[in-house]
């Protein structure tokens, strides 16, 4: 209960008419106009997503990456100024805290972005983690909010109000660079959770109003449209990448979660959880991530269990009608015995009525 | 010319010869948003008020459909099934959902009139 919280364009998405909804304790735009034609315009064209809801941690000082090994399964040992990755933070028994991003802003200087339902669980956690480690933290997230612009249009969008070199050769994926929009100084990372090329934009709370609006324009004659929470959940899941609270959770270890290219148990720094997650490895994943497909139209959704004959052997995270797709699409997991192998092809229970499921590799989406 | 009478889980019908023609109503349609399929029972059917007759997906969500009235399903709107979008453009009109056949006079005990229904809204809000 209480108030819910507001992001710095809270006032924007009123006047845009969007329809909001109390996310995680945020008052959130869930839509706009429409969730199928915000995700068609990400797909098609470019989408401008306010997600400053999400948390901004600062980690300072000479043992910063010491500290951030310690913290994270994945290597930041190679990461040099401006370059970032796809992480988790792990509990001792291998169950996610989070998933985050990191990124190196110089060697003692480091930025990690997490999930808004997490921000004060997170911030606790490493806090308690840094004991005997040179490293300040310290939360940027009630100042800085963040801007995601997303879609195949987005770098020409982008490169008309912005001077930085967007080729991917100069910025790859998950790099991140200090630069201006239109005069604001904000930082700028090639980074997103729709599947599509795109970047997030880091901007202080007092000029995010107007970066948020220069984008807009800049975008206007490409078909940009500002696009809810409503769509940017079908448009990550048609990518597969996990939800935390659907597909993540402190139970749930990354290599369960499918992940597992972004554990790295031979690196050399020890980290929280590299135990539990090598005799995880050993003795053979329990559960496992998985993608269905179904026929019709029926949406399968979180909850849902998983049949093979007469026996339940799993359970949706996630699911919706893939609006790009147009079939129903879902991720979930199936639990294995030792050796176990999965299955084909299962049930879902939709409500009570079985529903033929095929397993597909995931993701159900990529871009051409 | 009869007017609607309202569920609490925000079903209505209209009466046209004996005949409950049944909807969700606009405030239903706004709470699911973009409907992607409806599921409507057989023809000759028999439902009590208060039977599930459905569900409705849509985007974000699913939900039954309760029968406001007790009656025999004489006809479905068999449109929706490729465009079950009607639904969220015209709930009351094209968007029908099933055309219950009622015995006598309608129950309407349990149910609101439009009046009675936008203070319930109201009250939701």
């Amino acid at each position: 209960m209480g108030t819910l919280k507001v992001t710095p364009l809270n006032a924007r998405h009123r006047a845009l008419g969007a329809k909001m909804v109390d996310f995680g304790g945020w008052d959130m735009p869930v839509q706009y106009h429409s969730i199928l034609k915000e995700h068609e315009a990400v797909r098609q064209r470019a989408g401008l997503f306010d997600v400053s809801h999400m948390g901004v941690f600062d980690l300072k000082g000479p043992d910063a990456l010491a500290a951030i090994q310690y913290l994270i399964p994945n290597d930041a040992s190679r990461l040099t100024a401006g370059k970032g990755l796809y992480t988790q933070l792990c509990n001792p028994q291998g169950g996610t805290i989070d998933d985050l991003l990191i990124f190196c802003l110089n060697a003692e200087h480091w930025w990690l972005i997490v999930n808004a339902g997490n921000r004060d669980k997170d911030f606790e956690w490493i806090a308690s983690q840094l004991t005997g480690f040179d490293a300040q933290l310290s939360s940027l997230a009630d100042n800085t909010g963040i801007i995601a612009l997303q879609g195949p249009s987005a770098a020409d969008i982008l490169s008309r109000i912005c001077e930085l070199d967007l080729n991917p050769v100069s910025l790859p994926a998950f790099s991140i660079r200090a630069t201006e929009i239109q005069g604001h100084k904000v930082m700028l990372s090639r980074s997103g959770y729709t599947g599509e090329d795109g970047f997030e934009i880091y901007v202080p709370y007092a000029q995010i109003e107007a970066v948020w609006d220069s984008l807009l324009t800049a975008g206007q004659t490409d078909g940009l449209e500002p696009v809810g929470l409503g769509a940017r959940d079908t448009l990550r899941l048609e990518a597969a990448m996990p939800l935390y609270g659907h597909e993540l959770d402190d139970q749930t270890s990354p290599l369960s979660a499918g992940l597992g290219w972004s554990v790295k148990l031979q690196k050399a720094a020890d980290f929280i959880g590299k135990q539990a997650l090598i005799t995880e490895k050993e003795q053979g994943l329990t559960k496992v991530r998985v993608g269905f497909v179904l026929e019709g139209k029926r949406a399968p959704r979180q909850d849902y269990t998983l049949w093979l004959d007469d026996q339940q052997i799993g359970v949706v995270t996630s699911g919706s009608l893939s609006p790009s797709l147009g079939y129903p699409i879902g991720m979930g997991y199936i639990q294995l015995q030792a050796g176990q192998e999965l299955p084909e092809s299962f049930d879902v229970d939709i409500r009570g009525q079985r529903h033929p499921a095929r397993r597909v590799k995931l993701p159900f989406y990529k871009r051409s | 010319m009869s007017d609607y009478f309202f569920t609490e889980s925000h079903e209505c019908f209209k009466l046209e010869d004996g005949v409950a023609v049944v909807s969700i109503t606009e405030y239903a349609v706004e709470q699911l948003g973009e409907i992607t399929y409806v599921q409507l029972p057989g023809v000759n059917q028999s439902l009590s008020q208060g039977d599930s007759f459905g569900e409705i997906e849509s985007v974000k969500t699913v939900s039954e459909l309760y029968a406001p009235v007790a009656g025999s399903v004489s006809e479905v709107n068999a449109d929706l099934e490729s465009s079950p979008e009607t639904v969220n453009d015209d709930p009351l009109g094209k968007g029908w959902l099933i055309k219950l056949k009622v015995d006598g006079e309608p129950d309407t005990s349990k149910l609101m009139d439009r009046a009675a229904y936008n203070s319930y809204l109201e009250s939701l809000r």
